[in-house]
């Protein structure tokens, strides 16, 4: 009988999906001509901003954004309110990967090229793709990389906390600033330069370096978290 | 043709990696055969021509989720079936 109920359910949710998603209608002259063309006319000729999904997520949906940053944010002190009092007790590294020399020394080579990839991707995230997201967690993988190849190498906390905070006060303050001279939040009130320039975009470079900042801050903690975390063996 | 044939590897590629990352009992080879599908989810997403998700799936999917899953079947258990022993240790 139970069996009947679950799949009756099942039955009825599948067949409402079915009817919203075959309503939808993809290739539509509404989908086909829709707010598409007015990113990308917009994109190249107002704003000058060379990466259209840059200037969608930062500049046109900017409050989803700043609404995905927070959730980030919450979701790593959540982690560390779950694991804090387990990794005070122990102090000291729970994972031990032993690395040989030459891990040790290749990963002290590679460290600077890694931090330096990630922050060409976040400052040029308006002009080829990546952004802030993705140069931060590629900041943190180089962490990641010091982390597990050396058993004493550290992070301090007080830093990554510092860092977050001022690149999130950035990311609200730009926003502010724009509500003042524009009319709107994460209004662009910056001059936008020229088309494929380093220096163009307006307020779109700021945030992404921002954002990047903070993705790195967060992740980094995020790992350190895990790494001192005293297992139950 | 040599795309399309491309794109149906990939994606058969992926659909093997993710059954074998469910059946195996090993936690160690399901975490890596979770990596692999995100490897070729991001170079799908680079061959639909959207290299800005391709970016964040390799950093996010391969890297990141990759290593902290590694880390806590380090401090935890490497075998399904030591499950049950796990239970009573920390009763």
């Amino acid at each position: 009988m139970k069996k009947v109920i679950v799949f009756l359910l099942l039955a009825t949710l599948g067949v409402y999906l079915a009817i919203t998603f075959f309503n939808i209608g993809f290739g539509d002259p509404h989908f086909v001509n829709g707010v598409k063309d007015f990113y990308l006319k917009e994109t190249v000729e107002n704003l000058h901003v060379s990466n259209t999904v840059t200037s969608i997520v930062v500049n046109f949906r900017g409050f989803d954004t700043l609404g995905e940053v927070t959730v980030l944010f919450l979701a790593v002190t959540a982690l560390g309110s779950i694991l804090y009092k387990k990794r005070h007790e122990v102090g000291a590294r729970s994972v031990l990967f032993s690395s040989s020399s030459v891990v040790t020394a290749g990963s002290k080579l590679l460290f600077p090229a890694v931090i330096l990839l990630g922050v060409y991707v976040f400052i040029h995230g308006h002009l080829s793709p990546g952004g802030g997201f993705q140069g931060g967690v590629i900041i943190a993988t180089g962490f990641l990389l010091m982390l597990l190849a050396y058993e004493n190498y550290s992070v301090s906390h007080t830093w990554l906390s510092i860092v977050e905070s001022l690149a999130g006060i950035t990311f609200a303050g730009v926003g502010l600033l724009g509500f003042m001279n524009g009319g709107t939040f994460l209004q662009n009130f910056l001059p936008t330069g020229v088309l494929n320039n380093l220096f163009s975009g307006g307020v779109i470079p700021i945030i992404y370096i921002a954002v990047g900042f903070k993705v790195a801050a967060e992740l980094t903690g995020v790992i350190y978290t895990v790494l001192h975390e005293k297992g139950v063996k | 043709m040599i795309y399309f044939v491309l794109i149906a590897f990939l994606l058969l590629l992926m659909i093997a990696a993710a059954i074998y990352s469910i059946s195996q009992k090993d936690l160690l080879y399901a975490t890596l055969a979770t990596g692999i599908i995100s490897l070729v989810l991001s170079i799908l997403f680079y061959l639909l021509q959207a290299p800005d998700v391709a970016l964040t799936e390799a950093a996010i999917g391969v890297a990141l989720t990759t290593i902290i899953f590694l880390i806590t079947i380090r401090n935890t258990v490497r075998f399904e079936n030591d499950e049950d022993n796990f239970k009573s240790e920390v009763k």
